[in-house]
């Protein structure tokens, strides 16, 4: 183990794979000489500018010629600086990338992942600072991975390499520089596998990304109560370990979802109606969302502060369901 | 001349043989026995016959909506072809595609393409892994007059010319992006102007001479293969038909619709054999009847062969490997 931050994670991730296949490489704006959050740095100064290789600002071409580098031979990472772009290349993503092994009748494979940063918390206003994993989780044949630890994130940027299928790797902005225990070497997770991050019996709250964090935060103050929460950390969205959460509610027998994104057409509106639907007899309650509100995200701080659910906001919609 | 008999021949039988495919399908369409879309190649066919005459199995081509012609003239199955565009199972993609997303892996194909400019920035990946891999491929990626207007054109080409990737960008320019006129699509009169914007080679070409594509086709590949980078070769040609089947094309001039039919490339092909003495008459008529034959072996299997099972719907979503 080696105490590292979550960029510094991802980057041991990217360098063991581009160590040990000579088809990977890194692309993007900045990711050599001035990357955005500093991830691919230590990645450029070892393989140099072939395999780390900086782009003009054109979105569309970063993971255009990802798709087609890809169904060629190669295993692209492609960095979007920010997921408030992925409405320029959603194109290349979900109508090229993500349909190409279906409709070439499962001939062609298309191992890419495209990196971006997402979410609220630095000030960066409305076109840097979106949560946009439903759009990605609405296209069949994409994969999408949301980690929420150091840890997570290397064993997760490595399967999503080595993964045949376009993975989409989100990495919330204000996880970069959270520390933690990293294993060294070969170190791979299972996509579509999700992780109890704090086990508990009373309620379950589902969550990914950032709001893991969050989530365990308001997890300590519900203990406080006496109500003992359980946090069920999504990791990868697609594939969706299904069996993970209806585990968890067969034993808490109630359920809160936690997420950054807007509310409507979210992602945990997908998560309640798989509940709903297939552990209708198992819930002692309904089941609640803590989300954004329905907004764009606002600049000044005291307005994205309010948009972000906190801790709070989690322990009151627990507390509404006892 | 810089075509000898044999290569001029080759050409000549791969339109007939593109030729015939279309026509088979057009045919098919009118009386219903063809489901969905169908945006035929014919009057294009010596763009793809001229730039193919120069690729290698390992080359790579990024096709368009138009795209039947571009993996025949790559060596595509037509058995598999016509089994796809008719949704059968034994097509190249088990009917799963159709003829808008026809792919052939084993040939460099990197598949038909529904979105008009799509080609592009995939085509230009497949040029870096050509790069990258260090051996003297190329990639070949066509679009059309129409995708020259699309930011994913302006990415593309850019990108190819900083990293000096070996593709050959064919515009087919048959002069109407769907139903607008290219004189009011754009400015330029010539689209191979465009490539002074990146700072490589355009150059345009009578895109119903065979010769004429192939020789600046081949100037084009062999720049590529040599680390010479990029080229863009517009292609000034003519679709026989509308945008798609059904489409009456009338926001044609039928005065430039009937001029461009008496210069229909295979008729020019024809010409040219015969001025040079090479091939008669009768051999040509030989051919035809055996492009025919071939054709029509490739409808009875489509036309033979099993449709879909339902259970299909459900697979090939997510590839199940990954590299260990």
């Amino acid at each position: 183990m080696t105490k590292m931050n979550f960029g510094e994670a991802i980057a041991a991730g990217l360098m063991l794979e581009m160590e040990r296949d000579p088809d990977v490489y890194i692309v993007g704006e900045d990711v050599a000489t001035f990357p955005a959050f500093g991830v691919t740095r230590s990645c450029f100064e070892k393989f140099g500018p072939t395999r780390v290789r900086d782009t003009p600002i054109s979105e569309t071409a970063i993971v255009g010629h990802a798709v087609g580098a890809a169904a060629a031979g190669l295993r692209p990472v492609a960095e979007v600086m920010f997921m408030d772009f992925f409405g320029i290349v959603l194109d290349e993503l979900a109508n090229q990338a993500a349909k190409m092994h279906y409709m070439f009748g499962g001939t062609m494979k298309v191992p890419m992942v495209v990196r971006t940063a997402s979410g609220a918390g630095i000030g960066a206003a409305a076109q840097h600072s979106q949560s946009l994993e439903a759009w990605v989780a609405h296209s069949p044949g994409l994969k999408l991975v949301m980690p929420s630890t150091p840890a997570d994130a290397k064993g997760l940027i490595v399967a999503a390499i080595r993964d045949d299928n376009p993975v989409v790797f989100v990495e919330h902005k204000m996880l970069y520089g959270m520390q933690g225990e990293v294993p060294e070497g070969d170190y791979v997770l299972p996509l579509g596998k999700a992780d109890v991050k704090r086990a508990g019996v009373d309620v379950t709250i589902v969550a990914w990304s950032a709001m893991v964090h969050t989530a365990l935060a308001a997890a300590e103050l519900l203990a406080a109560e006496g109500i003992d929460a359980e946090v069920v950390d999504l990791r990868t969205l697609v594939p969706l370990d299904t069996n993970a959460i209806m585990e968890s509610v067969a034993k808490t027998h109630r359920l809160v979802i936690a997420h950054e994104a807007v509310k409507t057409c979210g992602f945990g509106a997908e998560i309640a109606a798989l509940v709903a639907d297939e552990g209708f007899d198992l819930l002692d309650a309904p089941i609640r969302r803590v989300t954004a509100p329905d907004t764009p995200v606002p600049f000044s701080p005291t307005l994205e502060a309010a948009f972000v659910p906190d801790a709070q906001k989690i322990v009151s919609a627990v507390q509404s369901l006892t | 001349m810089t075509v000898d008999r044999e290569q001029l021949l080759a050409m000549y039988r791969c339109m007939l043989k593109i030729r015939e495919f279309e026509t088979r399908a057009h045919d098919m369409f009118l009386t219903g026995g063809l489901p969905g879309f169908l945006h035929l190649y014919s009057g294009e066919e010596a763009v793809a016959a001229g730039v193919s005459a120069h690729l290698r199995p390992y080359d790579f081509i990024a096709s368009t909506h138009r795209g039947h012609g571009h993996l025949i003239a790559k060596g595509g199955d037509v058995k598999l072809m016509m089994a796809e565009i008719l949704g059968k199972s034994t097509g190249y993609c088990k009917g799963k595609g159709g003829s808008m997303h026809i792919a052939d892996v084993s040939l460099g194909s990197l598949g038909a393409n529904g979105v008009v400019g799509a080609s592009l920035p995939i085509g230009t990946g497949a040029g870096l892994a050509c790069q990258l891999r260090g051996a003297d491929a190329v990639t070949v990626c066509y679009f059309g007059d129409g995708a020259t207007n699309r930011g994913t054109f302006h990415e593309s080409l850019n990108m190819a010319a900083i990293w000096d990737l070996p593709v050959i960008y064919v515009c087919e320019n048959n002069l109407y992006g769907v139903g607008f006129c290219q004189r009011d699509h754009m400015r330029v009169c010539d689209i191979a102007d465009r490539a002074s914007s990146y700072g490589f080679p355009g150059v345009v070409v009578d895109g119903n001479d065979v010769v004429a594509v192939s020789e600046a086709a081949g100037e084009a590949v062999d720049r590529a293969r040599a680390g010479g980078g990029p080229t863009l070769i517009e292609c000034k040609t003519w679709r026989h038909y509308g945008h798609f089947v059904g489409d009456a094309a009338v926001y044609r001039d039928p005065a430039e619709h009937e001029a461009w039919l008496a210069r229909d490339p295979i008729l020019m092909g024809e010409a040219l054999l015969a001025s040079n003495g090479w091939a008669t008459q009768a051999e040509l008529a030989e051919m035809k009847v055996e492009v025919a034959a071939d054709i029509q072996a490739a409808v009875d299997f489509g036309l033979s062969s099993p449709i879909p099972a339902v259970a299909d719907l459900l697979t090939d979503v997510f590839s199940e490997g990954g590299r260990a």
